[in-house]
């Protein structure tokens, strides 16, 4: 089961940032500012870290995140969207207008936690 | 309905009467003058109040960064050579400068972040005249020291400058996070390249208008643009000898590593989940402590919760918890929402959209995973001349530590309160948190407050008090919140380097050869 699925229009923007940028992966971040946004940055400058866990992939651009503020936030699965507005960050969609964000996924999901 | 009394909201900037002037583009401010970004391409600015641009800033790219870089390297050596005493001067200058233009800078900090005018006159842009003071008193008595080796050796130690360096400032208190990370970085004898956050790239060009004229060229740089292009070009430049951060997890990882691949120090603020907590004393009488306790809860109020030391989680004592929650609740009701630059508003618009969203989602969460909201959680009704503001309701939710609104930094006007029984388990709950950047205990016993103090691991713990950030008291993060100490004297050793001549005064060979 995925822990991480993503609208088309994210599906779409990380598309055409693997093509401009190359190797490219999601880091969800947390803490002030930005934080609880998906970060997007190229693979060669914040490679995975022994303590980052991939939950999923979108497109084939791996999703990480920190394993214990995994834990900390409940293991929550995450849904990525894409809404007009520069990102705030480093992240490389920034300079097309645009931001993920990570949403809590709505019904299907819900139900398999439930199962 | 409007009084006679009723103090009138200030003009916008750039309308009749607004002691703020405007333009309709401004440039990177880069060498003590207006330099036009390489690819002549700007982006529009909004202020949140309404969700409208009302001018346009520079949309620099890393070409521009290298500007600012030549300007701020034609500098160093020059600036760095002054004395204590003349780094001094300029800071004073700077300082008299901001406070002769307060209210200037206090409306078009409130115009562009959305906190409301009543801070930034009183809290935001005092603290930037006073922080300046601080590091120009601070310089002027820095020492180096001199050890005796034995009675012909001496190692004299001297603080030297780092050189140029980056510094990128949060949206959150855009004048006064610019404040202390410039004021030290001056102090110390190194010049800087700015990069401000991407919502709030212009109230530091109001300022560098301000100061322009008593800062030497190339000393203060400022280079505006999106964070992937000239904030990566900035922290990851060959030309750099330290980089500041303050911001989210991800970006400070970046930093750090760049730091890393560049082998330069950093230091990083990244935010924190902050615990507040009210002992069952606070209830024992209903006097002056009560109220500034209750307005202590209230303070996660301000600056509409977009502070990372907000007091975001509270823990009450289980036996004072309905009626202390019904005064609370009662001042958190009385928050006047509405145009920042209303002397009566007490809290503003979110910064963007994005952040609006953001701090909805949560609110969704927390109900989802059982949150009880004891009030607000929706935008307000703002009126018709708002409706396009990013607004949110001072919102207040029950839950339990295990919540993630309890574990996440919302970076908004939400806190969530939960209960607690005794000394031991107040201390739990606190430390339960991945963060520790700030914390607040509230209890009329000095031996609890000490105990609890020394116990919360965090850099600072506000102890009957909140929200308070004077010079000369140090601030930062344990755990992940981040790494170095801003605010203090001690800044000067993160902006300096220690250079070490070991003189012998001994005419005689050492002998070995």
């Amino acid at each position: 089961m995925d822990r991480v699925s993503a609208t088309p229009g994210a599906v779409e923007t990380i598309e055409r940032l693997r093509e401009k940028h190359g190797a490219i992966v999601l880091h969800q971040s947390g803490g002030c500012c930005d934080g609880s946004a998906a970060m997007c940055l190229r693979e060669s400058e914040l490679p995975p870290g022994p303590n980052d866990l991939t939950l999923g992939s979108i497109a084939d651009v791996p999703f990480l995140i920190d394993a214990e503020q995994y834990e900390r936030w409940g293991r929550p699965d995450f849904e990525i969207d894409v809404a007009p507005g520069g990102a705030e960050s480093f992240s490389l969609e920034g300079p097309e207008g645009v931001h993920f964000i990570s949403r809590a996924p709505s019904a299907p999901n819900d139900e398999d936690r439930q199962r | 309905m409007a009084t006679m009394e009723k103090q009138k909201a200030f003009q916008a900037p750039g309308e009749a009467g607004s002691p703020v002037e405007l333009r309709d583009r401004y440039d990177n401010f880069i060498g003590g003058g207006w330099v036009a970004p390489t690819e002549g391409r700007y982006r529009e600015n909004l202020t949140p109040a309404t969700g409208q641009p009302f001018s346009t800033v520079a949309d620099s790219t890393p070409a521009d960064v290298e500007l600012a870089l030549d300007a701020a390297h034609d500098a160093r050596v020059a600036w760095g050579a002054t004395s204590p005493t003349e780094r001094a001067a300029v800071l004073n200058a700077m300082a008299d400068a901001v406070e002769e233009n307060l209210q200037m800078l206090a409306i078009a900090e409130s115009w562009e972040n959305g906190k409301p005018v009543r801070e930034t006159l009183a809290a935001d842009i005092p603290l930037v005249v006073d922080h300046l003071r601080y590091f120009a008193g601070a310089v002027r008595s820095e020492e180096g020291r001199i050890s005796e080796v034995d009675a012909q050796t001496y190692a004299y130690h001297f603080h030297e400058p780092l050189g140029v360096v980056g510094q990128i400032i949060p949206f959150n208190f855009p004048l006064l996070m610019a404040a202390w990370k410039i004021a030290p970085a001056l102090a110390a004898g190194n010049c800087t390249v700015i990069k401000p956050a991407s919502p709030t790239p212009w109230s530091i060009l109001k300022l560098a208008e301000v100061v322009g004229d008593v800062v030497p060229p190339g000393v203060l740089n400022v280079v505006n643009g999106p964070g992937a292009e000239i904030g990566r070009a900035l922290a990851s430049s060959k030309r750099i000898a330290k980089v500041a951060f303050t911001g989210e997890t991800v970006t400070g990882r970046l930093i750090m590593q760049y730091a890393a691949q560049n082998i330069i120090p950093s230091t990083t603020e990244l935010g924190g989940k902050s615990p507040n907590v009210f002992f069952e004393d606070v209830m024992a009488a209903d006097d002056d402590f009560l109220d500034k306790a209750i307005e202590g809860f209230v303070l996660y109020a301000f600056n509409k919760g977009e502070v990372c030391t907000a007091p975001s989680r509270a823990l009450i004592h289980e036996s004072i918890y309905d009626v202390f929650m019904e005064r609370v609740l009662e001042r958190v009701r009385a928050i006047k929402q509405g145009n920042p630059l209303d002397p009566e508003t007490m809290m503003g618009p979110q910064v963007s959209a994005a952040q609006l969203e953001k701090i909805e989602g949560y609110v969704k969460i927390g109900i989802d995973e059982g949150a009880e909201v004891l009030t607000g959680g929706h935008r307000p009704d703002v009126g018709e001349d708002l409706a396009g503001g990013y607004y949110f309701e001072p919102t207040v939710l029950k839950g339990t530590n295990d919540m993630r609104v309890f574990q996440e930094e919302i970076f908004g006007p939400v806190v969530s309160v939960t209960t607690f029984k005794d000394e031991a388990e107040a201390l739990s709950i606190a430390n339960d948190t991945l963060y520790g950047l700030g914390a607040g205990v509230w209890t009329r016993d000095g031996s609890r407050a000490f105990r609890m103090g020394r116990g919360i691991e965090a850099g600072r713990v506000w102890t009957n008090c909140y929200h308070q950030y004077p010079a000369h008291a140090a601030f930062g993060g344990y755990k992940i919140s981040g790494v170095g100490r801003e605010n203090h004297r001690m800044m000067l050793d993160h902006y300096s380097q220690t250079k070490c001549m070991l003189v012998s005064y001994d005419p005689k060979p050492m002998g070995f050869f």
